[in-house]
């Protein structure tokens, strides 16, 4: 007898028979209809109906039937919660009785019953169940806590769950204490910034102990909540990673990989010339050996896991190629994470036996790994330099292999070989230029073109093989069409006298002919470098190339330092940081390595990565980012179809061009070259003839530098009367219907120097663009940040770009760092027609409500008008947020100093400023940034600064200029370290400009 | 943690699901069904897989799809080990893991999930404590439950789940009291066509099935233990003694269990039992090739190599073979272009080789691929590493159990590049 038979009745009436048996007096049927029941629920279909008939039933002796009836409970509760009530009752009275089965089992399954009304009536049995006699009770409640505050999180707090949660982590029992931790561990996931795993010595040591006696999962929960400890010194880390050692010779894999990330993390903080850290290290490779044995599930998540180990610490590995090699019938999903593990662990010593395996793989059926294979050949080349030429040797003898795809992958890893050791493997280009028919891949053509290109001049028939090209130009994806472009511009350099045509035509198909803003652009870009100066093409089309290495494809430091404490997580076989990840996951903290003082490693300051960003604010000078509307709009009026699409600027567009390494990299290391100018000249019916530019021409790609221009009009504002008339300039070049933003920019300029608010030499940002026109339906917003008399303001240069009138405007902050919060609405009363703009300032205050950003000074903000509700975000200069009363006492500066870890200490280099410290010093006191005292030893001044952020926080600092030397040192110390990076960025604005 | 699983099979319908939390759509397993179709074979269905709102991880055992929804961040192996645990529970409980099975049992199979996980986390993995809950359905113990009216699910809280041994249950009796261990190795190697050992590897394990009276505490060591590399035990082995004196020592489970798995790698030299002298091609001109194979001892250790089998995946394009094997018999398998020469026992004296012509499809161009051979083998009462037992004993109890260890060699991953 089975259970399909439950499966049989079919017919019309079932539910009703169901009922009637349900109902039977003879336990046995009713055991035999709930089975049914149960059947038809696990298979889909709706029993709903049978309610009450089988809540009837619960009230049994009968475990079993019991059972049941709750399995069905769980399923159906939810869509009839009145119903749900009956069972209430019973509920209630199996968490008093005498078998602890059924006290378990009854507060169990209360809290899988996800209604309201029952989770009401659940607290107090939970309550007592929490401090039940028995463990097996205690630990199904623990975990009951975690499924109640999934409903209902405001009730568990409430009640005060939590607490006694915390306090079974020091339960006897060790299964008590792993289900405690899983359920915190879980609620703390929702709950970012609450202590609920407040782990210290104490409490370490009680998992360390309960970690040898619970079960496998148990065991996993509580490595993956050590993972978040940070031990106190070196001496307390190796003493956990002594007793999480055992745990690599688990039989569950997972078990070992969690072991593995608490053994990874806390060998940081070991000093490296330590016997043991040694010994670990010698320890981890076997198991991480013995995961690639079991299940290609398992193999995979463990290869995604060691890949990362292998970019970290890759000597643990290190002798362990062979275990990496493809079986051909490892899942393909296995074969690819192997190949990429096997490159990362290429050196010189196995090089050989990887290029062996790497060619037999490249004799496989499976199409993309055969590819992948082809191209790891070519990493290894590049990264093993000695291996190059038996590389080389190897791709060669897969050419002649004329497998099709095997060619076309061969070709395009040739090329990355020759980018990487330029001039040395030109011999076998002759080999590649006899495959030139049979590529039909858009990658492999632009790769053999750029080849010929590069080296036209050791081809003789160079030009026959980019003309045979040519022919089909206009049906070549646009990756091939910019290459050969490029490669004819090369070729033209190198053999001026008998290309002429060729390069012609080519300029003519790519301006003239084609409908691709980015080929039109590159090919007037050579086009003007041509005409007007044919040397200074050459440097610019012909110089050397920056070479490339192997670390573009490993993972950026910083985020793998953070996805190693996120070891055999999701985060870690996506490579991707974990706030990037599930929606359950919101807020994680972030997670980074400490190192040991002593280790010769310095791990980098976690807000480096993104501050470098913040650096380089996509400011764009007012003058030259109008000129470049300005030259976008003339390009729509001529007849000639030349100008690009009014929506991309041509600088961006360099900037996003595929760079196969043509000779174009040189273009884009100078991207200001001012690509408006052939544009101009094509265009003879523009109103302003090119040399009115207010661009000046000869500008060097330095000059032109946003943050350096604009310094220079900040710093003259104030005082020098010639500014009006050299501002001037730019409007007269403009359209008429651009004078408007601009002229209302200068004013604003104006209105600067002449508020008087300003104490002498305060530095301002300029205004950059926000919110660009095409993203916000036309309304284009750009401002800045002062700070006034104590008042921070925001200036907002609102421009409608539209076709309709804007009104209604209104402005909302999201939580940010600092608490910023307008003071009160955005006062524009007055509708803004189109063409016109507007000029807003926005009061703020420092009382909203605070969430932590990245960067610390980033502001999301929400402006909404008649036609939609945009957002962008900005950053502020921190100087900003500095108090005007921001001086401290002498005495008291020095106690702090002392007071102030010396972890919390950072140092940065400002380099190429050409001030003196008094002169700094004035500047400085301009934003708020008092000196306090100053110090010459050896010539070197030392300038002791404070400063006070709005919410509080002082910041101390120690500037040293040495007279001579352009580049300062300066010391940065607080309580909240995290700021360092902002304040030593706005020291770095204020003093340059 | 886990949130929900869904079984499916080899076509693509699911036919049980099983919520821990809220209700999951099963349309959730849209997402997997589009995987599925773009890999093309299942077993190239990637375990982890990204939705929207969930995260999909699955394993692929016995035709059967076991696929997980999970909703926030989880360990994947945790989630895959647990998989695997579940079908090795269904396997264990029903004998087999299959659709028909788990559909005839799927009240049963049901209860099981309950008690394996509760609210995603797991609450009863341990086949000895799961037994105790739910009890196996035998077709006597059906029989007696319809007459005496009592039932499969057990009314006692299983002994084992609390106490410091949760794997034993404790006043286990029996009249016969064994212990015998099998030491299965199997040899994991890639061999190129020269012959060469291009990797090779021994995985271990130590099989246990014991049946003694009471709390025995028993400790086997081993003659060799420093050719093991890597170790990993069953929960109940003390890992201390491990360390210190390189012994097993254990109290056991109660039936059949993996006592320890182990790992040979290849720095230690890997003995492989037999050589392969193999020549297969494809001629330039004309839809056919040529194969030929021979089979010979190498390292056996004075034992004979048993159920000899190769296996060959041949190019796409191969129609049909025409060979004459010296030994055993051979099959082709059109459909999945499969080669299989079962050869059986090998025989030094008189080496088996198999010949003859391979057609190819008239007009399909030479194949690119070479085929590689998959070796099968057995070699009774040896491991081949060497590893021996040397002593078993056993403390705490009185009586005289009656001990065994039997060793096996088997091929695991064997193979040999052409």
């Amino acid at each position: 007898m089975t259970d399909s038979k439950y499966f049989t009745t079919t017919k019309k009436g079932e539910i009703f028979e169901l009922k009637a048996e349900l109902n039977s007096d003879k336990k046995e049927k009713k055991k035999e209809a709930v089975k049914k029941v149960i059947a038809s629920m696990t298979v889909g279909k709706d029993v709903s109906a049978l309610f009450p008939d089988v809540v009837n039933c619960m009230q049994t002796d009968n475990l079993e039937l019991k059972k049941l009836v709750y399995l069905y409970l769980m399923n159906y509760a939810k869509s009839q919660p009145d119903m749900a009530i009956m069972a209430v009752n019973t509920f209630v009275k199996d968490c008093e009785d005498l078998n602890p089965l059924i006290r378990a089992l009854a507060v169990r399954t209360m809290g899988c019953i996800r209604v309201d009304k029952i989770t009401e009536y659940l607290c107090e049995p939970l309550r007592k169940c929490l401090k039940d006699e028995d463990p097996y009770v205690r630990k199904t409640a623990a975990v009951c806590v975690a499924k109640l505050h999934d409903i209902n999180a405001q009730l568990v707090e409430d009640q005060g769950f939590l607490d006694t949660l915390k306090d079974l982590i020091s339960d006897s029992n060790p299964m008590v204490v792993a289900n405690a931790v899983a359920a915190l561990s879980e609620i703390a996931e929702s709950h970012p910034n609450s202590n609920l795993l407040d782990l210290n010595p104490q409490t370490i040591n009680k998992l360390l102990t309960a970690l040898n006696e619970c079960t496998e999962w148990g065991q996993i929960f509580i490595l993956d909540c050590l993972a978040n400890y940070s031990p106190r010194d070196d001496r307390e880390s190796q003493s956990i990673c002594e007793r999480v050692t055992p745990r690599l010779s688990h039989a569950n894999s997972a078990v070992v990989l969690s072991a593995v990330k608490v053994l990874m993390k806390f060998m940081e903080m070991l000093p490296k010339d330590l016997d043991y850290y040694g010994t670990l290290l010698k320890k981890l490779a076997p198991p991480l050996v013995t995961l690639l044995s079991a299940e290609p599930e398992l193999q995979y998540v463990a290869l995604r896991n060691i890949n990362l180990i292998v970019q970290r610490r890759p000597e643990i590995l290190k002798h362990e190629m062979k275990v990496f090699f493809v079986k051909y019938n490892d899942p393909i999903y296995v074969k690819l994470e192997k190949l990429d593990i096997m490159i990362r662990l290429a050196s010189q010593a196995n090089i050989a036996q990887v290029l062996a395996e790497l060619k037999e793989y490249a004799t496989e059926v499976d199409v993309d790994f055969v590819r992948k294979a082809v191209r790891a050949i070519g990493r290894c080349a590049i990264k093993v330099e000695q291996s190059a030429e038996r590389c080389v040797s190897t791709l060669l003898d897969l050419i002649q292999t004329k497998v099709n795809y095997v060619v076309q992958e061969a070709i395009v890893v040739i090329k990355d070989i020759f980018r990487k050791y330029p001039n040395k493997y030109e011999s076998v280009i002759a080999t590649l230029c006899e495959h030139l028919e049979s590529l039909d891949e858009p990658e492999a053509r632009a790769a053999m073109i750029w080849i010929v290109g590069e080296y036209a001049e050791r081809i003789d028939n160079a030009d026959e093989l980019l003309e045979s090209f040519l022919e089909g130009f206009h049906d070549e994806s646009t990756q091939v069409q910019l290459q050969l472009l490029t490669a004819i511009v090369k070729l033209f350099l190198k053999k001026p006298t008998e290309t002429q045509e060729l390069v012609q035509q080519v300029l003519s198909l790519a301006t003239q002919d084609s409908d691709n803003p980015d080929l039109r652009d590159r090919g007037y870009i050579y086009w003007r470098l041509l005409s007007t100066d044919p040397v200074a093409a050459k440097e610019v089309v012909l110089a050397e190339k920056p070479l490339i290495s192997e670390e573009t494809d490993l993972i950026e430091p910083t985020l793998l330092e953070e996805l190693i404490c996120h070891i055999g997580t999701l985060a870690s076989v996506y490579h991707k940081p974990p706030s990037a990840f599930v929606e359950g996951s919101r807020g994680v903290q972030h997670k980074r390595l400490t190192s040991s003082a002593g280790s010769g490693e310095s791990v980098e300051s976690p807000d480096t990565g993104s501050a470098a960003v913040s650096e380089a604010p996509p400011t764009v000078i007012p003058s030259q980012g109008d000129l470049l509307g300005d030259l976008l709009n003339l390009d729509l009026t001529p007849p000639t179809s030349t100008g690009p699409p009014p929506t991309t600027a041509p600088g961006m567009q360099l900037g996003a061009m595929d760079l196969l390494g043509g000779g174009l990299d040189s273009l884009i290391g100078d991207e200001s070259e001012p690509p408006p100018i052939p544009l101009r000249t094509d265009t003879p019916q523009s109103p302003q003839p090119p040399h009115q530019s207010p661009s000046p021409p000869h500008y060097s790609p330095t000059e032109v530098a946003p943050g350096n221009h604009t310094g220079s009009l900040g710093g003259d504002i104030g005082g020098s009367p010639a500014m009006g008339t050299g501002f001037g300039a730019p409007p007269a070049a403009m359209p008429a219907s651009f004078n408007a933003p601009i002229s209302g920019g200068l004013d604003d300029l104006f209105d600067l120097g002449g508020g008087g608010g300003l104490t002498m030499g305060t530095y301002i940002p300029p205004k950059s663009v926000w919110l660009p026109a095409m993203k916000a339906k036309g309304l284009e917003i750009s401002g800045t940040f002062v700070r006034r008399s104590g008042v921070i303001q925001m200036e907002m240069t609102l421009n409608n770009k539209a076709m309709s009138v804007m009104s209604d405007f209104a402005i909302q902050f999201n939580r940010n760092s600092f608490g910023l919060a307008p003071a009160g609405p955005l006062q524009i009363l007055t509708p803004i027609s189109p063409n016109q703009s507007i000029e807003a300032a926005l009061p703020l205050s420092t009382v909203g409500p605070v969430m932590k950003m990245e960067p610390l000074n980033n502001l999301q903000v929400a402006v909404k008008n008649n036609i939609d509700v945009f957002y962008f975000s900005c950053q502020y200069p921190i100087s900003m947020l500095f108090l005007e009363d921001g001086k401290m006492e002498r005495q008291v500066f020095l106690a702090t100093w002392k007071d102030i870890p010396n972890e919390n200490e950072s140092q940065f280099q400002i380099k190429d400023c050409h001030l003196n410290s008094d002169a700094a010093s004035n500047k400085l006191q301009g934003s708020n940034i008092f000196t306090i005292a100053k110090r010459t030893v050896e010539g070197q001044d030392m300038l002791y600064q404070s400063m006070k952020l709005t919410n509080g926080i002082w910041v101390l600092a120690e500037l040293r200029v040495q007279a001579g030397n352009p580049n300062y040192t300066i010391s940065l110390k607080c309580r909240a370290p995290e700021v360092s990076q902002c304040v030593f960025q706005n020291y770095e604005t204020v003093l340059k400009n | 943690m886990i949130h929900s699983l869904f079984l499916i099979n080899h076509a693509g319908d699911i036919f049980l699901e099983k919520h821990w939390k809220s209700v999951i759509s099963r349309s959730v397993c849209d997402y997997f069904f589009e995987a599925k179709e773009k890999a093309v074979e299942p077993e190239n269905v990637p375990p982890v897989l990204q939705t929207p709102h969930h995260y999909l991880i699955s394993i692929y055992r016995d035709k059967l799809f076991f696929l997980s929804v999970v909703q926030t961040e989880v360990p994947p192996l945790f989630v895959i080990e647990f998989l695997h645990r579940v079908a090795d529970t269904i396997q264990d409980y029903f004998g087999e893991c299959s659709e028909s099975l788990i559909n005839d049992n799927v009240v049963t199979v049901y209860e099981l999930l309950e008690e394996m996980l509760d609210n995603g986390f797991p609450l009863a993995t341990e086949s000895n404590v799961l037994k105790e809950m739910i009890r196996p359905p035998t077709i006597l113990r059906s029989v007696v439950n319809t007459l005496t009216g009592s039932s499969n699910v057990g009314d006692k809280l299983p002994t084992g789940q609390l106490s410091s041994i949760p794997w034993r249950r404790a006043g286990v009796k029996y009249t016969n009291n064994e212990a015998y261990f099998d030491v299965i190795e199997e040899i994991d190697a890639i061999v190129d066509k020269s012959g060469m050992t291009v990797f090779a590897e021994i995985q271990g394990v130590i099989e246990a099935s014991v049946r003694l009276t009471g709390m025995p505490d028993l400790s086997m060591t081993f003659m060799n233990p420093s050719l093991l590399d890597d170790v990993s035990f069953h929960p109940c082995v003390r890992f201390k003694r491990w360390e210190s004196e390189r012994a097993l020592s254990f109290i056991p489970p109660d039936g059949n269990f993996t006592l320890m798995n182990y790992h040979v790698s290849s720095q230690n030299l890997v003995t492989i039992p037999v050589y392969v002298k193999q020549n297969i091609c494809f001629f330039e001109t004309g839809p056919c090739g040529r194969l030929d194979i021979t089979i010979g001892p190498k390292q056996t250790m004075g034992k004979t190599v048993e159920a000899l089998m190769v296996t060959i995946h041949m190019p796409k394009a191969v129609l049909s073979a025409n060979l004459t094997a010296t030994q055993g018999n051979y099959t082709y398998d059109l459909a999945t272009k499969v080669l299989v020469w079962d050869i059986g026992k090998l025989n030094p004296q008189k080496l088996p080789n198999l010949r003859g012509s391979l057609s190819l499809q008239s007009g399909a161009p030479k194949p690119e691929d070479n085929p590689s051979l998959n070796i099968d083998l057995k070699i009774q009462q040896v491991a081949i590493s060497g590893l021996k037992v040397s002593r078993l004993e056993m403390n705490g109890e009185k009586y005289k159990p009656f001990k065994g260890v039997k060793y096996l060699t088997k091929a695991g991953n064997f193979q040999v590049r052409t």
